[in-house]
């Protein structure tokens, strides 16, 4: 039995192993109801919701101007943060981490592959919000790409920290019920598809803090006007050396 | 590999020690689940860790996979601390985890082509999936899978890298017999084919029908080891009392007398009505006085059946030696 023979199985190179297992995360997670509930269609009845009432009345730009910048915002916050949570979790439960940790992908590769995944299907809803705004008058400043795709990586890792933090140290149940609850409050009051103007004044000047109201805050900044703000990019960069930190000390791996 | 290398153990755990806390239920201190665990591990063996849930099997292992960092004590995995283990290492090593570690709502073959891309050259999945007939039911999901069925899947996940050291922790949980039967087969053909096969158990039976070596363990530490031969003899030989004890079971009529024509110092039970068991150390003679007993009475037995001390009864004797 030739399959039978037992040689030294070395591992494939790290650059594939991180490449395969985000492929293999971004699928489950675009072929999960839930996930794409969450990552899809509460973002775009967001910026539905947006475009038909007065929210964004007023603010020196047409609603879809003003809301696809934080549409966008909020699908970091759903992939990164709550869907990629839950999702670690409940592999958590299942001694899924521990297994694969196991094989030669490890637990570096493993996270590279969740991080991997979080921004292949970042770009997916990126692609499929823009295919929505655009029919319906969205014009981005021409120059704002490149400050966005910066701003959306660094909103995505914050997110993800802080998704692993919460997913490492409680029980699946309780990130479940977490992340959830944090998507509604700080997509609702967070600065992040209402900019923070527009919140009660008590919330104002503290959601721009808050990793939805920088990451909000500097994608409306960027595609309203070109401009790439520099201290919400260095808010969304402490919030990922924080959580991040905070994840490595305290993440249980079973 | 040459035949020094082959001497070599393929695992060599020595003195480990694990502490886990602290604990808020021991007020903040530390407890010692493993206090002191040596063994060996060698290729074209399988080498049991025999113990009570509880006793630090699994701790042990983990210890020596890497997913539990040690407390104290030394192990060398593959020539390796598995502490710092890289992929290359964690590339010859599978591990078959006691829960599973399969994610519930993937499909059985895409994830093992997932796991073998892991793999510079692995063993190829159609293969492994036949030969665990993983086909009867690759359609569902993990989540949709029996005890059995995700053992094996577990099994063929492990096995994915061609390992020269496989890790299977609590092996037989959930089998039903024909998957038990599969599985301890194929662990047989791979530990012929050379393969250093490290196993918990806690079922006597596994640890009987498989093992070449054994190593039991009770609360973190070793308390005895040898071929399953060995540690039946060893023990019979440690207690002069209890020298070549046999137990003879009888089915047959009710109410038979038979402490009347054998020795004083074997202890017969009639456990039902007509079923009888008779312990001790039984001797030729015995069993010669009791058959021309049945002779002369006209007694015809239903069953007769002789047998030597179990390894369940050399553990359990060991166990209740550490607890008094």
């Amino acid at each position: 039995m030739s399959a039978l023979t037992i040689k030294p199985g070395a591992a494939s190179s790290l650059p594939r192993r991180i490449l395969l297992q985000g492929k293999y995360e971004a699928t489950t997670m675009i072929t999960n109801g839930e996930q794409l509930i969450l990552a899809i269609v509460l973002p775009l009845l967001a910026l539905i919701g947006l475009t038909v009432t007065p929210i964004l009345d007023d603010m020196g730009a047409s609603r879809i101007n003003i809301a696809v910048p934080g549409v966008l915002a909020l699908c970091a916050m759903s992939t990164a943060f709550t869907g990629q949570g839950i999702a670690t979790g409940f592999d958590r439960r299942y001694g899924v981490l521990r297994f694969l940790s196991t094989t030669p992908l490890g637990r570096t590769g493993l996270i590279a592959g969740k991080i991997l995944a979080v921004l292949a299907v970042l770009v997916l809803q990126v692609v499929v919000v823009a295919a929505v705004a655009f029919p319906l008058g969205w014009r981005p400043d021409g120059g704002a790409w490149p400050s966005a795709v910066v701003l959306l990586i660094l909103g995505a890792a914050a997110f993800t920290a802080l998704g692993l933090l919460v997913a490492g140290t409680v029980r699946p149940e309780a990130t479940l019920a977490i992340t959830n609850l944090m998507w509604i409050l700080l997509g609702a009051l967070g600065g992040i598809v209402i900019p923070s103007e527009r919140l009660p004044l008590a919330l104002e000047s503290f959601v721009q803090f808050l990793p939805s109201g920088a990451l909000g805050g500097a994608l409306r900044d960027a595609f309203l006007t070109g401009t790439f703000n520099g201290a919400y990019a260095l808010t969304l960069l402490l919030w990922t050396i924080l959580a991040g930190a905070a994840a490595i000390r305290w993440f249980k791996w079973n | 590999m040459d035949v020094l290398d082959s001497q070599l153990p393929a695992l060599a755990i020595h003195g480990l020690v694990k502490d886990v806390g602290p604990l808020p239920s021991l007020d903040g201190r530390m407890l010692r689940v493993v206090s002191d665990i040596s063994l060996k591990a060698h290729a074209g063996q399988v080498t049991a860790l025999l113990g009570a849930n509880g006793a630090g099997k699994t701790t042990t292992i983990e210890c020596a996979q890497g997913l539990q960092k040690r407390s104290g004590g030394t192990i060398s995995l593959l020539g390796h601390d598995p502490a710092r283990a890289g992929a290359d290492l964690r590339a010859r090593v599978g591990v078959m985890l006691q829960d599973g570690g399969l994610p519930p709502s993937a499909r059985p073959l895409p994830l093992l082509r997932h796991i073998a891309g892991m793999y510079r050259n692995p063993w190829p999945v159609d293969d492994l999936v036949s030969r665990l007939g993983i086909n009867d039911f690759s359609q569902g999901t993990v989540r949709r899978l029996s005890g059995g069925q995700k053992q094996r899947l577990a099994l063929a996940a492990a096995l994915l890298g061609r390992p020269e050291v496989l890790f299977l922790d609590e092996p037989s949980a959930g089998l039903d017999p024909q998957s038990r039967q599969l599985v301890f087969d194929f662990i047989v053909e791979l530990r012929d084919q050379g393969m250093a096969i490290v196993l918990t158990t806690h079922l006597m039976d596994d640890a009987q029908r498989l093992a070449d070596y054994v190593y039991i363990i009770d609360a973190g530490r070793n308390v005895a080891e040898g071929t399953v031969a060995e540690l039946l003899q060893r023990d019979l030989r440690r207690d002069s009392t209890q020298q070549h004890i046999r137990t003879l079971f009888v089915e047959g009529p009710e109410k038979l007398d038979m402490g009347a024509v054998l020795s004083g110092d074997l202890h017969v039970v009639e456990s039902r009505p007509g079923s009888y068991s008779i312990t001790g150390s039984l001797t030729p003679a015995d069993l010669a006085a009791l058959t021309a007993w049945w002779a002369e009475k006209d007694i015809m037995p239903t069953s007769l059946r002789l047998e030597a001390r179990s390894l369940e009864d050399v553990f359990l004797d060991i166990s209740a030696k550490e607890a008094s």
